[in-house]
């Protein structure tokens, strides 16, 4: 399997995906914008940064990039494709997944460790969890607050499409547990097909065991990556 | 066709939060400002030549659709002037 890590001007989360998949023994190259998803491409991450220096909203330029009508023909054929952070920004912008993802409700730039429980297992995403499993992952955004009109979020539900919410360490859902003012605590979600999925935490960051040691995580990111596996 | 700007006013929905717009009331009132309330909003001024008024704001709206502002938490407005330039 390739797995195409897509990489804008301002992308800066690209080489950290590239390490995570490596120690996953999966296959993935990082790929410029501009060159196109390559043809065997069997997966896509749309990796974390500030593409276009986050210029009229997180995410808007960069999901207007012809490549991400790649993505999509991509995703409709079944290949996963996952947006981390301003992937998750540029998801919601260019309709892969609904809602928007704003300024955070501190109206701060926030890095820490965040608790997330598993809302969806059957999605690659979440294969190797259960329902309601915790799972802990770092964030590092300003523009995270996911927000989504009240019918909408209704379909969403009804539809089992939102994948995580962020909660407390045993798995309660609460505003204390919700660190950016995101609707219902959602911190990620699914596209149209459970192969698409958008989350504002870092996978990526959570991958490597040396990594994960050094700054408090554990490697939970590991079974989010697993589905390119 | 005429030379016309029009301008696209972008805002949150009401109901939207706004951090931003609350940090600003609070740093308006820490500097002695009596206030009720602050919004804030986008504005673009896009210059263009069009037939009529009615088409170039037909275009505007087409621009804001597409990129100037998300539906999800955006409304916007358009109004249309005869350029001067």
């Amino acid at each position: 399997m390739t797995v195409a890590i897509l990489r804008f001007g301002g992308s800066n989360c690209d080489r950290d995906a590239r390490a995570a998949l490596d120690h996953l023994d999966v296959d993935a190259e990082i790929v410029w914008h501009e060159d196109g998803l390559p043809d065997d491409v069997e997966g896509v991450v749309v990796p974390g940064g500030f593409s276009y220096g986050d210029y009229l909203r997180a995410g808007a330029m960069a999901a207007r990039s012809p490549v991400m009508a790649e993505v999509r023909e991509a995703a409709e054929s079944g290949v996963p494709v996952l947006g981390i952070c301003n992937g998750a920004q540029i998801g919601s912008e260019s309709g892969l997944t609904p809602g928007a993802f704003t300024t955070n409700r501190s109206a701060r730039f926030q890095c820490e460790h965040v608790h997330l429980r598993v809302e969806n297992a059957e999605t690659p995403f979440t294969q190797v969890f259960e329902e309601s499993d915790v799972i802990s992952l770092p964030i590092a955004h300003g523009e995270g607050r996911f927000e989504i009109a009240d019918d909408a979020l209704a379909t969403l539900r009804s539809e089992d499409r939102v994948l995580f919410r962020y909660c407390d360490t045993d798995g309660n859902v609460t505003d204390a547990a919700n660190p950016n003012g995101s609707k219902d605590n959602i911190a990620g979600v699914l596209g149209e097909q459970e192969s698409v999925a958008v989350l504002m935490p870092h996978p990526e960051r959570a991958t490597l065991p040396e990594v994960a040691g050094a700054n408090g995580a554990g490697t939970d990111g590991a079974g989010v990556l697993a589905a390119f596996e | 066709m005429t030379a016309y700007t029009v301008t696209v006013t972008v805002r949150l929905k009401s109901g939207v939060l706004d951090p931003e717009a609350e940090t600003t009331q609070q740093a308006l009132e820490r500097l002695g400002f009596d206030l009720d309330g602050l919004r804030s909003a986008d504005r673009f001024e896009i210059d263009l030549d069009a037939d009529s008024a009615d088409a170039a704001a037909d275009r505007a709206d087409e621009m804001a659709e597409r990129l100037l502002a998300n539906p999800t938490i955006h409304d916007y407005e358009v109004t249309v002037a005869a350029a001067d330039r």
